[in-house]
């Protein structure tokens, strides 16, 4: 089982810190193309995303708007406003393909460093796996925005 | 060491600064008889507060399971073989222990079970199916753990009995008023913890119970957190069942005692069938064994019942309101504490409560809490406790609870209280 780091605080440092207290996309969107919201009853933490699609023209869609609400703990509320920020502007599999990442680097899985690179701001989210009790505040914003994606898909 | 007692609950003050009571037990020699405590978390020493979950457990009762697994292992109930005898007497030794301790008539109407939870669905599946009928209704209160709500609501489902709420105050305590109405002539049965775990509260079973009974309704008190604090005397309390789970009193996980008048037990159907339950067996009719066998199907767990007799025998060299007279001693120590820091507040501030400290923070959610508290050595539960109603009636999704035995000292509650002050710091 993985130790503590030696400094108690690790967790609590400035990009968590930072997207805790002052969480971007909050604000709610008014025509979102899907929505989806995920809820873990042991802790009552929750997690609500939106997503909206813009088509520039002869272009792949990508997600122009993105709503991120989550309630709970530090973890889950840096989480949530790191990942809205980091699927802004991607295509629907692009942001697939970051939230697979996303799971990786919360698994542990050795990434290469273009992955990292790929992930920017959220690599701060790595210190979460020396909690390994906290690694679902992490993932449950990230549950939601694959429900979001897939119901995009479907649309 | 002083013989003096302190009446729990009345506060006061000795020459040394500390409030009375702290001196009635030594808990660091209490301590050398809990090998566990004795280890350090995250480079820091453990201080141990999570006490409503599970306690630990002393020396005496480890040996005693290993002293039956390394030289009495068998079966009970069954041989002639002299190992068969030697389980068989300790086994029941520890019934007579389990009775001994909550002073009920007859060791026959103490029946084994795995827990708290086992006893109240024991009791709510054999005594409802017996005798509810639809339009029945069950009083429970706003602050039972779920084990006490969820088998009375499948029954409710089953049968079609309503479940009546008792209400309580902004400090936890019933709203014996509206206890008292709710009781009428549908009613069948009062089940009510005795202790609340998320809150601490004591609640007024006496009390309770002498209105039920008046309308000749039955009781049964959910005593998990009760019975390891506080002496529980089931003919005092006058209740008609009582469960408790043996690792919240320094005993084995795996093993809990029902309690339950010998004239109600007699008459309820088995909860689950098997051997050991039986008589006589034909394919045409069965036979029921006598109490309590009747109520324990299947080889049980020798080895926890065993384990529980030697907590109950811990306790009893302590002494039962030695204990009480302590954790009150330090609960009103570490309320003083909680109280003077800014930001913390209390959930679960009855006349009358044992040793839980439950609070809540506006800076910091529960999680954040615990981990920095993990990160001091300081083990606390953080969340609903099994008692989300308690928690929406807070407005709350969740709280940091930490939870007394007689081995936590002054320092451990310094220990809480200076990592609640690193909360402050990262968070404020
Ligand atoms: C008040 C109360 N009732 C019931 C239970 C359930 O006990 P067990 O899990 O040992 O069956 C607990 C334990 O958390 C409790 O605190």
């Amino acid at each position: 089982m993985a130790s503590l780091p030696d400094n108690p605080d690790a967790l609590y440092g400035d990009v968590i810190m930072e997207h805790y207290r002052s969480p971007r996309h909050r604000r709610r969107l008014e025509r979102p193309d899907a929505e989806a919201e995920e809820f873990n009853p042991f802790c009552g933490d929750r997690a609500n995303l939106q997503l909206q699609l813009a088509k520039a023209a002869s272009k792949v869609a990508v997600i122009a708007g993105v709503s991120a609400v989550a309630e709970g703990c530090s973890i889950i509320q840096a989480s949530a406003s790191l990942l809205a920020d980091g699927v802004h502007g991607r295509t629907v599999d692009e942001a697939s393909d970051l939230s697979q990442l996303f799971r990786d680097l919360m698994q542990g899985k050795p990434l290469p460093p273009v992955a990292l690179e790929e992930l920017g701001e959220l690599s701060a989210l790595e210190v979460v796996r020396q909690y390994p009790v906290r690694v679902k505040c992490a993932l449950l914003p990230w549950v939601a925005l694959e429900e979001g994606l897939r119901r995009l898909n479907r649309r | 060491m002083t013989t003096v007692i302190n009446t729990p609950g009345i506060p006061g003050r000795d020459g040394s600064g500390h409030p009375h009571g702290l001196d009635v037990i030594d808990p660091h020699r209490i301590r050398q008889d809990f090998p566990i405590l004795r280890q350090e978390v995250n480079g820091k020493p453990l201080v141990y507060l999570d006490n409503a979950a599970t306690t630990q457990k002393p020396q005496a009762v480890i040996d005693a399971i290993s002293n039956y697994y390394l030289h009495n292992n068998a079966n009970v109930h069954r041989g002639v073989h002299t190992l068969s005898q030697r389980a068989t007497d300790d086994y029941e030794a520890g019934r007579e222990a389990v009775r001994r301790f909550i002073n009920a008539p007859d060791a026959n109407e103490v029946i084994y079970v795995r827990g708290t939870t086992e006893g109240l669905n024991l009791v709510a599946s054999s005594y409802g199916r017996r005798y509810f009928k639809a339009g029945d209704e069950v009083i429970i209160t706003g602050m039972e753990h779920h084990s006490n709500i969820v088998p009375w609501q499948i029954l409710g489902k089953e049968i079609g009995i309503r479940l009546r709420v008792v209400p309580f105050n902004d400090d936890g305590e019933l709203l014996m008023d509206q206890y008292e109405t709710m009781l009428n002539d549908r009613t069948r049965m009062v089940s009510v913890v005795h202790q609340s775990n998320a809150l601490g509260t004591v609640n007024p079973i006496p009390e309770m119970v002498e209105l039920a009974h008046a309308r000749g309704i039955h009781v049964m008190v959910d005593a998990a957190q009760s019975v390891p604090h506080m002496p529980v005397d089931v003919q005092a309390l006058g209740a008609d069942f009582l469960t408790f789970s043996g690792h919240k009193m320094y005993g084995p996980t795996g093993i809990g005692a029902l309690w339950g008048r010998a004239e109600l037990l007699d008459d309820m159907p088995p909860y689950q069938s098997g051997g050991e339950m039986i008589r006589s067996v034909t394919f045409e009719e069965t036979i029921y064994n006598t109490l309590p066998h009747k109520f324990e199907a299947g080889t049980p767990d020798i080895a926890g019942a065993i384990g529980l007799g030697a907590a109950v025998e811990y306790l009893e060299s302590i002494g039962m309101e030695r204990i009480a007279a302590y954790e009150q001693a330090l609960l009103r120590y570490g309320t003083e504490k909680l109280r003077d820091i800014e930001g913390v507040r209390l959930i679960g501030t009855a006349e009358e409560k044992g040793g839980v400290l439950s609070f809540h923070m506006e800076a910091a959610h529960p999680h954040d809490i615990g981990t920095i508290l993990d990160a001091e050595g300081v083990a606390v539960r953080t969340g609903h406790h099994c008692a989300q109603p308690v928690m929406a009636r807070y407005g709350i999704p969740a709280t940091v609870r930490a939870s007394l035995a007689f081995y936590n000292t002054t320092d451990d509650i310094d220990a809480l209280v200076k990592a609640i002050d690193r909360v402050i710091e990262v968070f404020g």
